[in-house]
């Protein structure tokens, strides 16, 4: 939450003396304290406490009104999680003070209105839900809320829009029927019954081109990937079925009932949705990701149908405490496990299976990939009793889907567990999964451990896990990762350039300067036969060749090493690789001599684009090239052309910037 | 929105030469961890490896004994984006390397020297005057050997 205090935006309008003393700051960092924490760490019950912080609010009303509507304004746009918790107190001050219940509905609807006009649809959405909320804390007045989502609804009736415009007031109506579905049908229910037909008919004609795209696995069982808003649509349909009955969410204005149903309702304002524009930009179609049901722990208490409305809630609340505390990882943490209602559903799956679907989302996670993996070690750490082992069911189950499952995402899941396995001495039961030893090697299942295992070893070193395997799996263990110096033996003195490459070494070994070293080279034949510039410095092959394979082998010992030998020898390096025909034999080279280390491949590729030894063109040819051809489907591959892409755009962004400011500053000048 | 992981501890190099203020500017803009507590065993490809996962790494220097010029248990990361080195902070930091939970901190940036450990015998100072066993540091702190 913001603690900006500037004095253009606290108390604007109010007609109000400004105090500049210390006292009122504190005395508002104390109220944003109390509403932020309310119900935390308590031993009275969150209803007293409620109780307790709306007579305080009642009171600091005279004095800090505008503040206290912008801290609530702010939970309800930013606390999603506590939702009936704000509703709750929201609709206790309006019973004490009808005028700041009105104030407040405005103030919410202003900042809905803003939220949409600057893209924050996810914001929104907890924006209209808390509304929605608040008829049934009495603030809202259900038949102006029925006309809201009337409003909402008629969207799906705009032509030449993106359906992810209608889409986005379609989930927003929908999604806050759990919360007041049962109290709008009471009130409303023809125009309820009206406006969910015309949801069914445009769920029905709206395009889903993009589900395969986003799926996790292409396979229907055990748990098919719906699209979301089918997903949805079937949850509300079954919650309306059993009459709107929705016993999961906490409400804690039940218990005010009596107080509450005094109060006086205030009706919405006629809510216009914004037009679309060419800057709008809305969120983007999801698939459910699914992996548990209720046969996965049958001990414990039974896991919500993927189509009850409890899995929609769960999931939505789960997935909104990791977006408000994904930073803290520990206090996420325990956000998670202490998620009210952790003995009526099996909290531990429904974390791990949510963890999942942010890490597996595509195209990309909402957040950096690490982070769940180091959220989930916490987890282990404050439940070592219990997730663990359901974390090794996960792992357990998506090996087993690994067939059918999205490449990307089988990427990701080699990237968290062998980070996971890094972190717990690398123990796990790999004879479970011997049976990948009697398939081809280059099937998934095989395919998945080979390349873990190789992960594995980047953070530890080859023989841990040589020893961390059984015997049978070492046709899957990786490579040792040694440097393969083609002029290193006497054996091969007979290949051409041998002589050259003894030369080059104890120069390189002396301290020779770049000058040297090119007139060492000169020496070298052209297998090529071209016409020779007489400086020898068109594409001569085995001079790139002689010259790579010597330095990369004498700089084998670490990375810094190799650095350091592309740094010193940069000047060869550019002159040798100055063609397009150059750059592509470097990396060839490069491949050659590290080709049982692929770390090393990526790094020195990394380093080269950097020092513009070899351009992102080089490398795509070089990847694609049928040299390659038999890696193709390794992982270091494509973490080689994914780096590189995003060191090009990264590269295309920066100028496009520069460009820009260069526009401007030229505009400015003109101006004068 | 809290962000502790990612603010600056209450640790500052007493042999940095500027003032507090200085350090802590510098501190707040860096790009560089220190790394603490690795194996002397722990290499430059591990480190990579691990540290890669918040961001593309511009560096990472080893520390070395003073004397034996060896891996003596910490290095400094640089990340070409400081967006990175936080991610490093919140999700690296506290985390297992070679066994090991490591830990970072911000740095104010590599200088030439700053590599070598500032202990009397050559390996960093937490090295001299440990009593317990730490098969991964060499074994009993330099006093008791």
């Amino acid at each position: 939450m913001s603690r900006r205090r500037h004095s253009d935006d606290s108390d604007a309008g109010q007609p109000h003396k400004r105090r500049r003393t210390s006292e009122p700051s504190e005395l508002e960092e104390r109220l944003e304290s109390l509403i932020c924490r309310v119900g935390e760490k308590s031993n009275s019950s969150l209803e007293s406490n409620l109780e307790g912080l709306a007579g305080v609010l009642e009171a600091d009303l005279p004095n800090y009104k505008s503040k206290i509507l912008r801290i609530l304004c702010t939970v309800a746009r930013l606390l999603p999680e506590k939702l009936t918790v704000y509703t709750t107190l929201v609709g206790l001050l309006n019973a004490r003070n009808y005028n700041f219940g009105g104030e407040f509905v405005e103030a919410m609807i202003r900042q809905l209105k803003e939220c949409l006009k600057v893209n924050m649809y996810n914001e929104a959405v907890h924006l209209v839900r808390f509304l929605s909320d608040l008829v049934n804390c009495h603030v809202i007045a259900a038949p102006s809320m029925v006309a809201m989502f009337e409003n909402f609804v008629s969207v799906t009736q705009e032509e030449d829009v993106p359906q992810v415009r209608c889409d986005w007031y379609m989930f927003a109506f929908l999604s806050s029927l759990p919360w007041v579905g049962k109290e709008l049908y009471e009130k409303k229910d023809a125009e309820m019954d009206r406006l969910l037909s015309q949801a069914e008919s445009y769920l029905k004609r709206r395009q889903k081109i993009h589900v395969p795209m986003l799926q996790v696995w292409t396979a229907d069982k055990p748990h098919p990937q719906e699209e979301y808003l089918d997903c949805l649509w079937s949850q509300i349909q079954k919650l309306k079925k059993d009459r709107w009955q929705e016993r999961h969410i906490l409400r804690p204005y039940l218990a005010f009932d009596s107080v509450l149903c005094e109060a006086l309702q205030h009706n919405l304002p006629p809510f216009t949705p914004p037009p679309h524009t060419e800057d709008s930009v809305y969120p983007m179609p999801r698939v459910i990701f699914r992996m548990f049901d209720y046969t996965d722990d049958p001990e414990g208490p039974v896991m919500p149908g993927s189509h009850s409305v409890e899995r929609f809630v769960i999931e939505e609340n789960l997935h909104c405490i990791i977006k408000s505390h994904w930073k803290e990882r520990k206090t996420c943490a325990a956000q998670l496990l202490s998620y009210p209602g952790n003995n009526k559903i099996p909290l531990n799956y429904h974390i791990v299976e949510v963890i999942f679907a942010e890490l597996f989302q595509l195209p990309s996670p909402p957040h950096i990939e690490v982070m769940y993996t180091t959220l989930l070690i916490e987890l282990c750490k404050l439940q070592p009793g219990s997730l663990p082992q359901v974390l090794a069911q996960a792992t357990e189950m998506l090996y087993m889907r690994l067939d059918t499952m999205n490449t990307t995402c089988v990427d990701r899941f080699i990237n968290w567990f062998s980070h996971h396995l890094s972190n717990f001495q690398f123990r796990w039961s790999w004879e479970d999964w011997s049976d990948c030893l009697t398939q081809d090697l280059e099937k998934p299942k095989p395919k998945f451990v080979r390349e873990v295992l190789e992960k594995c070893m980047r953070l530890s070193y080859h023989q841990r896990i040589i020893d961390i395997v059984p015997a049978s799996f070492s046709v899957l263990s990786p490579a040792n990762p040694v440097c393969i110096y083609k002029y290193g033996d006497e054996s091969n003195r007979s290949l051409p350039g041998y002589t050259v490459a003894l030369c080059l070494t104890i120069a390189i070994k002396n301290k020779a300067s770049n000058d040297e070293i090119f007139s060492i080279l000169k020496d070298v034949p052209n297998p090529n036969q071209d016409d020779d510039d007489g400086e020898g410095f068109t594409f001569n092959p085995l001079k790139i060749e002689v010259f790579v394979q010597t330095l990369l082998h004498l700089a084998a010992k670490s990375f810094s090493h190799s650095f350091s030998a592309l740094a010193k020898f940069h000047e060869v390096f550019k002159t040798l690789a100055e063609s397009d025909e150059g750059k592509l034999h470097v990396l060839r080279v490069v491949y050659e001599v590290w080709k049982n280390h692929p770390q090393m491949i990526a790094v020195l590729v990394d380093k080269m684009i950097r020092t513009q030894i070899v351009d992102c063109a080089a490398v795509a040819n070089w990847i694609f090239s049928s040299e390659l051809a038999h890696d193709f489907t390794r992982f270091y591959i494509w973490e080689i052309l994914h780096s590189t892409i995003r060191k090009m755009n990264k590269h295309v962004l920066k100028i496009h910037k520069e460009l820009e400011e260069t526009k401007a500053r030229l505009a400015r000048q003109h101006k004068r | 929105r809290s962000d502790s992981y990612a603010e600056l501890s209450q640790y500052r190099d007493q042999h940095f030469r500027g003032t507090r203020y200085d350090q802590e500017r510098l501190l707040r803009k860096s790009c560089t961890l220190y790394v603490g507590n690795l194996s002397f065993y722990t290499t430059e490809e591990q480190i990579h490896e691990l540290f890669g996962k918040s961001g593309d790494i511009k560096k990472v220097i080893m520390g070395l004994d003073k004397v034996k010029k060896t891996a003596c248990g910490f290095c400094f990361v640089e990340y070409y984006a400081r967006g990175d080195a936080e991610n490093a902070m919140r999700y690296i930091n506290g985390t297992r390397l070679d066994d090991r939970i490591i830990r970072t901190d911000w740095d104010a940036g590599f200088k030439e020297g700053r590599q070598y450990g500032r202990g009397r015998s050559g390996g960093q100072v937490r090295d001299e005057y440990r009593q317990d066993y730490d098969a991964g540091r060499g074994g009993y702190g330099k006093t008791v050997q």
